[in-house]
């Protein structure tokens, strides 16, 4: 495998799971509800997906357990702050520290285990280009739904009665219930959706892209969602470009080290985290786009009408 | 839909008709407070109805409860003469029955046909030619194809009323219609409404403004205090018998001299361009004003033309960049750099438009939101607060201004709107500035409160403090201000005296007249 090819593989591999989770982030945001429990709900799905293939040796089996298993800690998190009205940030961060622990506490007999990988369905005549077939589409077949569920919400969004609905909600729910709807039950529905999708990521972590299990493996991959919601300014379109950027920069350690350029190894894996950090403050430099794009009653609570 | 047709076909031939809607010992209470009170009201088909009341007097609880949104504790409400409980709006909508709201339900960020198509099952394609029908049929132009945010307050209420018209709703409920809209657009308003009365179609007008009653209303309720006090034929009454039953009493009219302003401004407004942060704000042009001690400036327009730009910039909110800090003057001074603390200092007062949140802190009491500003009247010693004096600071705001509360250590929210009010503008003038600013002073204040703060404004000009009102109530500036100029588009106006300004010429300003062709014509 030539160096190219590794690098498309590699970032396809790091960015898919991040394309995910933010998808489910960015549905859930524009229903003006802010999760912060992304990192515990995939961390939880990544333990209850490994001990799956584990126990079946069906990989499918396992995406789907850890997506319900994530979808059950979003049920608890959509009641604490829809139903019990409670403060968004603080339950987000309580939740996932919850998904954090839980998923130590299953995982820990499973501790170093590996599972076998899941098996690739490479594309007919689109695997066989040069270079970029073997790096692009020659992987299992999760990775291809990811792009297709971004087309998806896109068109949702964008032209269907649906989307248009989330959004109203998003920006007001006051206005929302005024017109007839029941903005608790699209906020709800937004929340177990994208609790759903962060299952799917982190179960992906744990049994597509390393097939090996140890606690603390998702490593702030569910706040560089967040982020990257954030980054992405609420579009979809952007998400995915966001996602490639930040898959890229995770695998830049090894790209760097493959080019033979020696950095401490601290530095090459805190690469993502600076990133981050660097696209959110200029991003945040510019209150007026992010005023036209966010949800504006996002993270404030609904308590509905008397 | 077609039942309910069924049901009322007979009604329209016979003359002891069945009323459209009918409410029979209607009841809401929210904790102590009861705010509706055993209401019985009935509307017929075609009638254009109103509800006459103070500002808490219970008219959009029960609005509420007629749309859906709230539930009553006790009573009936009957529709085509039949019981039915109203679950939520779209149940109500479902029912025939639409509302337009004072404040709109009108999402910013997407299209008039995006929006109209939340509430009607259509997809916003097919809509957009129904839009432009109906905005034709009832002279009610809009693109919809627009951006909500880019629309003007007047556009926003016609996608609120062509919303409502496309479900071909029986009774249509308008919360406080006109006060969004410049005298202008009154006319054709009531235009649409006589239409849609001819059409069958029942309309619920809710109001404070008599006159407006006077001219448009078949029958007149009037509510004071979660009770209905009378039914009349608004047409037989005077302005001044609406009113009496309205509050219970007379109008308190304030007392007024002559100005005697002084000759060096105050506070003066220079050239002043500004671009807001926010993209839905407003951009201020050119502005220009002067306040001289002893007078009182108004500064009349539709909500939404740049008032709360300016306001900010008034108050030390949005600054200027230090090299222009000149076009805004305080005595003299170039400040347009200088944070709100500074301009406190240079004896600058101000009200803002919202009390809880930016006058006051609705969970502090009374001695602590007195600190807030009255901090530098030594309320604080050495850093810390000298309670008693800040409790006697507090209390005298409360007896001069006769506010109603349980005392100083009372909750800022606990207040009434006109209590919290009338306390903030005392805590302000016993600042004793040399100018205050005051942002719609009476919005949303009762009949009664709201003439008790025109006349201390009018004492406070008295005294020789320079005075400027931004609000959106005509008849407010036209009791208190001795100058009046127009916002309009970020633009102001020329100065008007008293004397010269009156509703037609004010009107003409507040859709732009004075900047094509500053007309010098003699008002009619």
């Amino acid at each position: 495998m030539d160096s190219l090819t590794f690098l498309l593989s590699g970032t396809v591999l790091a960015a898919t799971p991040l394309l995910i989770a933010a998808l489910g982030e960015l549905l859930v945001e524009k229903s003006g509800v802010l999760n912060l429990s992304i990192e515990g709900m995939m961390a939880l799905a990544a333990a209850t997906g490994f001990i799956v293939v584990t126990l079946t040796g069906n990989h499918w089996l396992a995406l789907l357990a850890g997506a319900v298993a994530a979808m059950l800690l979003s049920v608890v998190f959509a009641t604490v702050v829809l139903i019990a009205l409670g403060n968004q940030v603080a339950a987000g961060i309580a939740v996932g520290i919850l998904g954090l622990g839980l998923s130590g506490l299953i995982g820990s007999p499973y501790e170093g285990m590996t599972v076998a990988p899941m098996a690739r369905t490479p594309l007919p005549f689109l695997s066989d280009i040069p270079v970029i077939g073997p790096g692009l589409f020659n992987h299992p077949l999760i990775i291809y739904l990811a792009p297709l569920a971004a087309a998806l919400l896109w068109w949702m969004f964008r032209s269907t009665k649906l989307g248009l609905v989330i959004r109203a909600v998003g920006e007001s729910p006051e206005s929302a219930h005024a017109v007839g709807y029941d903005v608790v039950r699209v906020r709800f529905l937004a929340v177990l959706v994208g609790g759903f999708m962060a299952g799917i990521a982190g179960a992906f972590i744990s049994v597509v892209s390393s097939t090996l299990w140890s606690d603390g493996m998702i490593a702030g991959r569910g706040w560089i969602v967040i982020a990257l919601v954030v980054f992405a300014m609420w579009r979809v379109e952007r998400v995915v470009l966001g996602a490639c950027l930040f898959g890229m920069a995770a695998i830049a350690e090894l790209l760097v080290q493959s080019m033979g350029i020696s950095a401490p190894s601290q530095l090459l894996t805190s690469i993502p985290y600076i990133a981050t950090i660097i696209a959110i403050t200029l991003l945040s430099m510019d209150g007026r786009r992010i005023r036209l794009n966010a949800p504006v009653s996002l993270g404030r609570v609904y308590a509905g009408s008397q | 839909m077609t039942t309910l047709h069924e049901t009322t076909t007979n009604t329209s031939a016979a003359p002891p008709a069945v009323p459209l809607l009918e409410l029979v010992g209607v009841t809401k209470t929210f904790g102590a407070m009861t705010a509706n009170d055993n209401i019985a009201l009935s509307i017929m088909p075609g009638e254009i109805h109103a509800i006459l009341g103070e500002n808490g007097a219970g008219k959009s609880t029960l609005m509420k409860m007629i749309y859906g949104v709230l539930a009553p504790d006790a009573g009936r409400i009957r529709w085509n003469g039949e019981d039915v409980t109203i679950r939520d709006p779209a149940h109500a909508r479902r029912l025939g029955i639409g509302m337009v709201f004072q404040h709109f339900s009108l999402f910013e960020t997407l299209t008039v046909a995006e929006n109209i198509s939340l509430s009607i099952d259509e997809k916003p394609a097919t809509l957009a030619p129904r839009i432009a029908a109906i905005g034709e049929r009832f002279g009610l132009p809009l693109d919809p194809a627009a951006l909500v945010h880019s629309l003007s307050v007047g556009q926003r209420q016609r996608a609120e009323i062509i919303r409502c018209l496309l479900q071909a709703p029986r009774l249509i409920i308008m919360d406080e219609p006109t006060s969004v809209l410049p005298p202008s657009g009154v006319a054709p308003l009531f235009e649409t409404i006589r239409e849609l009365a001819a059409g069958g179609c029942a309309v619920l007008f809710i109001s404070h403004k008599l006159e407006e009653i006077r001219s448009l209303c078949h029958r007149a309720t009037i509510m004071r205090a979660g009770k209905i006090v009378g039914s009349v034929d608004p047409t037989a009454e005077t302005s001044e018998s609406l009113a009496r039953l309205m509050i219970g009493r007379n109008v308190p009219h304030p007392t007024r001299r002559t100005a005697r302003p002084g000759k060096d401004a105050v506070l003066e407004l220079r050239d002043l361009d500004h671009t807001p942060n926010d993209p839905f704000g407003t951009r201020l042009e050119k502005i220009g004003l002067e306040v001289r001690p002893g007078e009182i400036l108004g500064i009349a327009g539709v909500s939404g033309n740049g008032q709360r730009e300016m306001a900010a910039l008034l108050s030390g909110e949005a600054l200027l960049p230090r090299a222009e800090r000149d076009r805004i003057r305080i005595a003299g001074v170039g400040c347009g750099d200088a944070d709100a603390g500074q301009r406190r200092r240079m004896g600058f007062a101000f009200v803002p438009e919202e009390r809880n949140g930016r006058g006051a802190v609705p969970e502090m009491s009374l001695t602590l939101n007195a600190l807030l500003t009255g901090h530098g009247a030594g309320l604080v010693r050495r850093g810390f607060v000298a309670q008693r004096h800040a409790r006697h600071f507090a209390e005298s705001c409360i007896s001069a201004m006769n506010v109603r509360c349980a005392g100083p250590q009372s909750e800022a929210r606990s207040l009434s709107g006109g209590n919290l009010q009338k306390f903030i503008i005392g805590r302000e003038i016993r600042l004793a500035p040399k100018v205050l600013v005051a942002s719609q002073p009476t919005w949303g204040v009762d009949v009664g409160a709201a003439a008790a703060i025109r006349q201390e404004l009018i004492t406070l000009r008295d005294k020789g403090v320079g005075i400027l009102i931004i609000s959106e109530e005509l008849e407010e500036l036209f009791e208190v201000a001795d100058r009046l100029q127009v916002l309009f588009r970020g633009r102001l106006s020329p100065s008007l005296d008293r004397a010269e300004a009156d509703t037609a010429r004010i009107g003409d300003y507040m859709t732009g007249g004075f900047l094509s062709a500053p007309s010098i014509a003699t008002a009619a």
